[in-house]
């Protein structure tokens, strides 16, 4: 096992992690401010690819789709939380999950309509679709480069926002003691909205950028959700500095896993029966690492200090 | 009481023997739901052409055809197969594009003495030990496409290969189905994560193959998965390095996309496939013509495979005069008696065809949208390695 191969991997691990880092900030941030369980944060995270997709062809750039469509998702997701969200804070969890699964529905179906069930392609201008040479032997498309500055820099922009700021005092406030916040006269109604806005645009860009490697398709949230959950419990729920470490390690501990768990297993069995089992077992590693965390630490790596 | 039924008896006999022929039903099951609908679309447009070419009719019987839905997993596939036969009562469950979805809807059609005709999947089972006299499949065994890839490959003096396929049913045969006949050395091999949450991202793999000095790389990945690969395999720079030969991937479903998106590296690119539009037969050209000005685009062999299985029911209802006498349907369906867009081909023993393989290759047509053409017929015709476990004659 070479380095050079090792330092690629590691970088598209990070790439990963990064983007589910930038689906989970806005699912932790709902979870644990508004204890408000939201299973269709993979739809925002699926029309943002839409919109941006569509927007390109209409721009014929796909950096100012990229920075039109941002708003607009934000807005979608102001919307979403005054018409759905905001009718479920006050009942249990179930309902929550029951009310957003069906959410999920209206809007993969909408989506169908609007869009199809093709999926849309999304074209990359010509300087973003080459390799850049890190040395001389490793190379990274450009464009996950950019998916890696990009989800640093949201992360880099949230934890400014949310330790430096007024509104991240009362975000971090939200998330201790919700009552408390609300009984000291902030608007918690306003701030609930824009928690969600901000949400949905972070899942919205991060489905933007993902859109450009695979492609804007239906039900390409619902993929992304469950892994975003596991790193919301794994990073302690309500907590951005947990979501932002568990992400880079549940991508970086994907990557590898599919990258050289077979090569890992044949040192010890038969090649034939690495290769079978090798794919089984690094889809199954991410499971795995939260089941332990929640053995040894229930409330997560980083729990947020008062609950 | 007597003399009422008996007149009764009479004057349906009587009805059903001249004017009014049974309606034969068929259910037919695809995915309408899922990013794998834009497969299930294209087969359903192939089913509604056909149907509007036969004018819904086979001889005197009404054609009546329901869809199902599979949603792209085997738990469903079951359930909505299990509807058709029970609830539905229909006489003939066709379809299937999943291998998967197919083992587990199968029995449910078998057990309940319904004729199964698939028009895409082509597990391995299905063609060995799971034959079934009253099962017919109107597609390809999955071995054998590849099997011709690989054949090809060697041709082409590929000595080093990377191979990548969906982890199922379908993607293991396939894989198989390379490894049987190539020569050279498969220097890495991953199969990935598939299912409605499948692994669309294949940076790591793609890192891998790009690091195992493969000369060439081989994959399996319909449907949506197909887009997403051809883009990084371009993104990350390896069509100059490692030419590009597939399986089920690149098709008239992921063409479009790709051209709007210019993702030239599948221009060039290779596979084997039973069917092209430029076929030269009338049935050929006649379904491609309707189905461009229908539809707007080329079929692609899902649709084609859909079409066909309309058509070979119809032509055996109207043999067999409806589905009810079922020895007279196997045999009629059997002797595949029908003008095939692929032309003319016969069945095997396990009641898969027997037939020729063609050479594809992915071109820009004289009209400029991308499709494919015929560079050669690598087997002619190709029977699948399956048959000879199959107990039926």
């Amino acid at each position: 096992m070479d380095t050079t191969l090792l330092v690629v991997q590691g970088l598209n691990g990070l790439q990963l992690g990064l983007l589910l880092f930038l689906v989970a900030s806005g699912l932790t941030l709902v979870f644990g401010i508004l204890d408000f369980v939201n299973l269709a944060h993979g739809s925002l995270y699926m029309v943002g690819a839409f919109i941006c997709a569509s927007l390109t062809f209409y721009f014929d750039s796909f950096l100012i789709a990229l920075v039109v469509s941002l708003p607009l998702i934000g807005i979608f997701g102001y919307l979403f939380e005054i018409i759905v969200a905001r009718k479920l804070y006050e009942r249990d969890h179930l309902d929550h999950v029951l009310g957003t699964f069906g959410a999920i529905l209206v809007i993969d179906t909408v989506a169908h309509i609007i869009w199809g069930a093709n999926g849309i392609s999304v074209p990359l201008p010509d300087y973003l679709e080459g390799q850049v040479s890190l040395t001389s032997d490793i190379q990274i498309p450009v464009f996950r480069l950019l998916i890696i500055a990009a989800g640093l820099a949201s992360a880099a922009g949230l934890f400014w926002m949310v330790n430096y700021t007024r509104l991240g005092m009362l975000i971090r406030a939200g998330a201790s003691n919700r009552t408390m916040v609300s009984a000291l006269g902030v608007d918690i109604k306003t701030l609930f909205s824009l928690v969600f806005a901000m949400g949905a645009v972070l899942a919205g860009l991060a489905g933007m950028l993902i859109a450009p490697i695979t492609e804007a398709s239906l039900g390409m949230g619902n993929n992304i959700i469950i892994t975003a959950f596991v790193v919301i419990i794994v990073g302690g729920i309500g907590s951005m500095k947990g979501a932002f470490i568990a992400a880079i390690i549940i991508g970086v501990i994907d990557t590898l896993g599919r990258a050289f768990l077979d090569d890992i297993f044949a040192l010890f069995m038969s090649s034939e029966a690495a290769e079978n089992s090798a794919p089984a077992i690094s889809s199954m590693l991410i499971y795995l690492l939260m089941a332990s965390v929640l053995y040894f630490k229930p409330a997560g790596l980083f729990p947020p200090k008062v609950r | 009481m007597k003399k009422l039924t008996a007149a009764v008896a009479l004057a349906t006999s009587v009805i059903a023997g001249s004017a009014i022929a049974d309606t034969v039903k068929i259910g037919y099951v695809t995915t309408l739901t899922t990013p794998a609908a834009i497969i299930g679309q294209d087969m359903q447009n192939g089913v509604n052409l056909a149907m509007k070419h036969l004018g819904g009719k086979a001889g005197p019987h009404d054609l009546e055809v329901i869809f199902a839905d599979d949603g792209f997993a085997p738990d469903t596939g079951k359930q909505v197969t299990d509807r058709l036969v029970k609830q539905d009562n229909v006489d003939i469950v066709a379809g299937y594009i999943w291998s998967h979805v197919l083992l587990a809807s199968r029995k449910s059609v078998l057990d309940n003495d319904k004729f199964l005709i698939i028009s895409n999947a082509g597990p391995s089972p299905a063609a060995g030990k799971l034959c079934h006299e009253d099962q017919f499949s109107v597609g390809v065994q999955n071995d054998l496409g590849p099997m011709a890839m690989g054949d090809q490959m060697n041709a082409a003096g590929v000595k080093k290969l990377y191979i990548m396929a969906p982890n199922y049913a379908a993607g293991k045969d396939m894989v198989k189905g390379v490894e049987r006949t190539f020569k050279g050395e498969i220097v890495g091999k991953d199969l990935t994560k598939w299912g409605k949450d499948a692994q669309l991202d294949f940076s790591a793999e793609l890192a891998k193959a790009k690091a195992s000095g493969a000369e060439a790389i081989w994959v399996f990945y319909p449907g949506a998965a197909a887009g997403a690969f051809i883009k990084q395999y371009q993104q990350a720079g390896l069509s100059e390095s490692m030419p590009l030969y597939t399986s089920f991937t690149i098709d008239a479903i992921s063409l479009p996309k790709l051209q709007g998106a210019g993702f030239t590296a599948a221009l060039g690119s290779q596979t084997t496939q039973i069917w092209d539009p430029t076929i030269d037969n009338a049935a050929n050209k006649k379904f491609v013509a309707d189905f461009r000005a229908e539809y707007g685009h080329y079929p692609s062999y899902y649709g084609a495979q859909a079409y066909d299985t309309i058509k070979a029911i119809a032509a055996a209802v109207e043999a067999a005069d409806g589905a009810k006498d079922r020895d007279a349907f196997r045999a009629a369906f059997k002797s595949a008696d029908y003008d095939s867009v692929r032309g003319k081909y016969t069945y095997g023993n396990n009641n898969f065809p027997i037939q020729n393989l063609y050479l594809r290759e992915f071109v820009e047509g004289s009209d400029g949208v991308w499709t494919s053409k015929i560079v050669g017929t690598v087997y002619e015709p190709g029977q699948d390695p399956y048959a000879s476990e199959c107990k039926l004659k």
